[in-house]
């Protein structure tokens, strides 16, 4: 090669490169982020288009973790489903596990003792606490304070150990039982639920101490994934995402279960419906999920945690011995299971991320013949696209995290 | 129609005529039966003053197979104003499974829909993009049909034998009720 020819061709490289930029400039630019992306909180991903680094569409793809639940749930009694749902949305289980629950309760029409209300309220809340740790401590190492999340987990495991000590299981507690729950309280529980209670505020103080003016944090969160509060509605928002918006629907206050009405406790909202409400909402709904397990724990009624309706709940160990129609319910409920009326019914909780509901079809049989589950992480991710659109590619990671999405609880 | 309607359901009662085919209340849900043609009237309807059923919380289906209609395509609706849920279902025959979309009146049905497709195979005429959703594009076939087999996937150990979960504590029909 001729020299002179290489030096050519070296000079017209800038104006290649300009010409190159200049057609670059004008087109967008289409990246997948994830599906394996430490900041998606799971398997999710978005197909975003680019201009630069301002975001034209996006559009999420899902479907990553979906397993059929839905479907398993009609081949199974309505007992054996239990430890199914505690699996959807599992970072708040008894969540999922009250509405399945109160689902089949309301189907068969029991009533459930206000003991057994009470302890499901108190783990629900404590449950909603450890599900809001996570979110927190998830958006810190987003945004890079990494001891955040250690922090968040100190107190989160405290949480599990109470849960342990109740169920037997740190997660996935299958403790609820359709009627009440599996056991009563053991009393090594009070407590340590005592001693949480009482040093989580000046734990949730640090923390607000350290981001809520911390000036990274809130350059981070102030006016980031914006959510109107019409838009909110269009999609079927729920949960902390929607109260962001300004609208203080609460399924616990709305229509009130499992004895919310016996409690007092606020509901925080939002204003401008940015991510930096949405942090304040959670970290209210906190320390009013504080005040109501103080509640709940101060007025623990005695009596039953179970129904005694045999033809629902196991008969007590003891009765097995003594009494031959207690040891015929039990077989006829182990071998087959209970038979709610025929009819469809429609219950929802206020989980820690919305409106989880459970719509349950039964014909009569041992067996539903359709579970839906009401997932309000579905719905709400259905509202990223609008949050992120004109934002900047780095916000995506922060509409995210503000949305609090469990991706079990999208795909089921 | 029976005589103890809620306010809502006699509204809608009036208002389609015989497009709505049925009323009730079961264990304090109100649900309106209406005809496929005319849900998405049904949905605008209740959506405007005085209800405000603005909330599109849930849509999904079920199969009723093997009866017909075959599938029930069920709408659960809020009103944040009166404090009150509303469930609307429709019924489509398994001939011709399609009804229309409620995209333009809730923007929030367009992945309930699409999830429907996904897994009931009912078709909504008008949504934008009635493509799978949770399932794979390449998938054949809707899992939540009642004659889609529950099948499991094989397990690489020794001595496994596969079992499907109806097997473990058999399916036992309703029981039977002397007219």
């Amino acid at each position: 090669m001729e020299p002179s020819q290489g030096l050519r061709q070296m000079e017209s490289l800038p104006d290649r490169g300009r010409e190159l930029a200049g057609g670059l400039a004008r087109e967008t630019l289409t990246i997948n982020m994830g599906p394996q992306h430490p900041s998606t909180h799971g398997v999710l991903r978005l197909v975003l288009e680019l201009e630069g680094e301002v975001i034209v569409s996006c559009q999420p793809v899902i479907g990553y973790l979906h397993t059929g639940i839905e479907k398993e749930m009609e081949h199974r009694t309505y007992h054996q489903n239990i430890p199914l749902v505690d699996r959807i949305e599992y970072l708040s289980s008894y969540h999922e596990e009250l509405a399945y629950c109160m689902a089949v309760e309301k189907l068969l029409g029991v009533e459930v003792p206000k003991r057994a209300q009470y302890i499901r309220v108190i783990l629900c809340e404590l449950n909603r606490i450890a599900s809001h740790l996570v979110w927190l401590g998830t958006t810190g190492i987003d945004l890079n304070v990494s001891s955040l999340l250690m922090y968040c987990f100190r107190d989160r495991e405290r949480i599990l150990e109470m849960s342990e000590m109740v169920s037997g299981q740190r997660m996935m507690p299958g403790y609820f039982r359709i009627g009440g729950v599996a056991a009563d309280l053991p009393d090594e529980f009070f407590p340590a639920v005592r001693q949480f209670l009482d040093e989580f505020p000046r734990r949730l103080d640090e923390y607000e101490a350290m981001l809520t003016d911390n000036l990274v944090w809130r350059r981070r969160h102030e006016g980031v994934a914006v959510l109107s509060r019409e838009d909110a509605l269009r999609y079927g928002v729920t949960g902390p995402t929607l109260r962001g918006s300004g609208v203080a629907y609460d399924v616990r206050k709305a229509f009130p279960y499992s004895s919310y009405e016996d409690f007092e406790f606020d509901v925080p909202t939002g204003e401008n419906g940015d991510a930096f409400d949405r942090y304040r909402v959670r970290m209210e709904e906190m320390r009013q999920a504080r005040r109501i397990v103080l509640q709940a724990l101060d007025r623990l009624p005695g009596g039953p945690v179970i129904t005694d309706d045999r033809k629902v709940a196991l008969p007590p160990r003891g009765e097995l011995v003594r009494s031959m129609e207690a040891v015929i319910h039990q077989f006829k409920l182990v071998s087959e299971g209970i038979r709610p009326p025929k009819g469809e019914v429609y219950a929802a909780v206020e989980s820690p991320r919305g409106e989880k509901g459970y719509y349950i079809v039964s014909d009569g049989s041992n067996r539903p013949v359709r579970v839906r589950v009401r997932a309000p992480s579905f719905s709400n991710l259905q509202a990223l696209p609008t949050m992120v659109r004109g934002g900047m590619l780095a916000d995506v990671v922060v509409a995210i995290a503000s949305i609090d999405i469990v991706l079990g609880d999208v795909d089921r | 129609m029976k005589a103890s309607l809620t306010p809502v359901q006699e509204f809608l009662a009036e208002r389609l005529g015989d497009g709505a085919l049925e009323a009730h209340t079961f264990r304090g849900d109100a649900t309106v039966v209406v005809a496929r043609e005319r849900v998405v009237e049904a949905l605008q309807a209740v959506r405007e003053e005085p209800w405000r059923f603005e909330v599109l919380l849930d849509l999904t289906a079920w199969d009723r197979y093997p009866a017909e209609p075959r599938f029930e395509v069920v709408y659960h609706l809020l009103s944040l104003h009166r404090g009150e849920r509303l469930r609307v279902k429709t019924r489509v025959p398994g001939e011709d499974p399609v009804l229309p979309s409620a995209v333009p009146v809730f923007a929030g049905a367009n992945w309930f829909e699409r999830e429907v497709w996904d897994l009931f195979g009912i078709r909504f005429q008008g949504h934008p993009n009635l493509v799978r959703i949770l399932l794979p594009d390449d998938w054949e076939g809707h899992p939540l049909r009642r004659d889609y087999p529950l099948t499991e996937e094989p397990v690489e150990f020794r001595g496994h034998v596969p079992k499907v979960p109806s097997e473990i504590i058999p399916h036992l029909p309703p029981p039977r009720r002397d007219p």
